[in-house]
């Protein structure tokens, strides 16, 4: 069979459509294919492969889970569509079915980078502290006393700071 | 200067300057997603918090001091035409430029620097310099979002980082990219080994427009994949060391292809080509001007400057074709336009 569009290629592809109860056929090759709409939605995008990611939880016949982020209302067929969240507050509201996704995409990691004004300096302080302490242990667990003693030092000012 | 005066110049101000590397690297692009607690993403936002997520920033531009000479445009009173030049700059996003409304851009008169208001995201900043440059471009994107954090409260979570729209950008919100030209390692084809190569090192590789656009001319844009657990010196010093790497195979290449002896041919007939031709599609252009910029960075070509590839790689493209002219033109007008062009720079910068 040839392709109805091209009539040069074999037909590869074959669509039945069903509206209003007005059954149609259209048999084409891959290249004329490629550029039907019919396929747009199909197509394995990048929307669709983020939302895959997500933890849609057990389906239960009969239940329709849909949570909803109590701050913009987005749903969990929202973001499937979108591939995106609504909100910042989202990341809260959907965070048990986000982890997988995150895990997948970013390792499951916690930040580690910059943070905004005067809510970051608290931030870096402790980041500082959780190190310090680290090597506090490790420098008395090498007899290294002289450093651990600059160290608690280090970590006395440090939590004065925090106040 | 007025976004008048930056549209209808000639030409991207960055793309004329130099840089280091820039046999190699032709520039260096550092992106920061930030959005503002309290509001939908733009995606999913009314109207009414997409304007008010407009005039935060626009009062937040006013206050910022520091931010050199800088222009709020709202995208709703820039023609279409325009807007795609601005696309072709690499100004602004094909995502942003294909919605007008609620949208704006800062733009600095340099062009360095431009922040794209309700895109994916409320506010991106963008930083863009010739050549490897990425630490300087981390260090100004840095600095203005510091100017942005003392008037605007960012949406952050201590163990997420910056909260953007897609979970792709969470964390640092930090998009490192490299333009890099690789005809070498594309002619010795050894391309294709490093390019599977860059997946494992985290790093993503694509066309110079962005996601979803095809290589064209020997041109490839690497930037970092992950956003969340690294810093944003560990994921940028990451990408520039793989960058070396890069930069040393390719000049490596370059040096064999010199040995091979036949390469000269091939780039003087492209020259000819390029300085003969009546009639140009983009993509062929673009293939022959990625030619004769290898034969200029391997001392043929005298009097042509190198920079010729990225100030005409912006210039041929059809947007800034037509502005030129002064007219919309159909795709046969364009090539010839476009040859017409190509043929006046070359002999200009011959002379």
């Amino acid at each position: 069979m040839l392709c109805d569009e091209c009539r040069q290629r074999p037909a590869v592809v074959h669509i039945t459509k069903i509206v209003n109860n007005v059954r149609s056929e259209v048999h084409l090759c891959e290249k004329c294919a490629q550029g039907r709409e019919e396929f747009a939605e199909a197509s394995f995008g990048f929307p669709k492969l983020i939302a895959s990611l997500f933890d849609w939880g057990p389906a239960v016949p009969g239940v329709r889970r849909d949570v909803q982020c109590e701050s913009c209302g987005l749903t969990q067929q929202d973001f499937r569509r979108l591939g995106q969240l609504g909100c910042p507050a989202c990341y809260e509201g959907f965070a048990p079915q986000l982890e997988p996704l995150l895990r997948r995409l970013h390792g499951g990691a916690r930040h580690r980078g910059k943070v905004p004004g005067p809510e970051g300096k608290g931030i870096k302080i402790r980041r500082e502290l959780e190190s310090l302490r680290r090597q506090l242990q490790e420098a008395i667990g090498r007899e290294e006393y002289e450093l651990a003693a600059k160290l608690r030092d280090e970590i006395r000012d440090l939590e004065g700071q925090l106040g | 200067m007025s976004f008048r005066t930056i549209i209808n110049r000639d030409g991207s101000q960055w793309m004329k300057g130099a840089g280091p590397e820039q046999d190699v690297v032709i520039g260096s692009r550092i992106r920061l997603a930030r959005n503002i607690r309290g509001i939908p993403f733009p995606g999913a936002a009314s109207h009414e918090d997409r304007a008010k997520v407009l005039e935060m920033v626009k009062g937040a531009t006013a206050l910022a001091k520091n931010l050199g000479q800088i222009e709020f445009v709202r995208l709703e009173e820039v023609s279409p035409l325009d807007r795609r030049l601005l696309v072709e700059r690499h100004l602004i996003s094909p995502q942003l430029a294909a919605q007008e409304k609620d949208r704006a851009v800062i733009l600095r008169d340099d062009e360095a620097v431009s922040i794209m208001v309700n895109e994916e995201d409320h506010i991106r900043i963008q930083v863009l310099f010739p050549g490897m440059q990425l630490m300087d471009a981390w260090e100004m994107c840095s600095r203005l979002d510091d100017l942005y954090s003392e008037q605007l409260d960012f949406a952050f979570s201590p163990d997420l980082g910056y909260l953007t729209a897609c979970p792709t950008n969470l964390g640092t919100g930090l998009r490192a990219s490299v333009m890099l030209h690789l005809p070498g390692m594309t002619i010795t084809d050894q391309i294709r080994r490093m390019l599977t190569a860059m997946g494992s090192f985290g790093l993503v590789v694509r066309g110079l427009y962005g996601e979803g656009t095809e290589v064209v001319g020997n041109i490839y844009q690497l930037s970092n994949q992950v956003t969340l657990g690294p810093s944003e010196e560990e994921i940028i010093s990451h990408l520039e060391n793989i960058t070396r790497q890069i930069i040393a195979q390719e000049r490596e290449a370059r040096e064999a292809l010199r040995q091979r002896g036949d390469i000269e041919d091939r780039l003087y007939r492209s020259y000819g080509i390029l300085a003969h031709a009546r009639s140009i599609s983009s993509h062929e252009a673009m293939e022959l001007l990625s030619d004769v910029r290898l034969g200029i960075d391997m001392g043929l070509f005298k009097g042509l400057a190198p920079t010729i590839l990225q100030e005409l790689l912006v210039l041929i493209r059809p947007a800034h074709l037509q502005k030129m002219v002064g007219r919309k033109m159909d795709a046969g007008e364009r090539d010839r336009q476009r040859a017409a062009l190509i043929r006046e720079r070359i002999r200009t910068l011959h002379d």
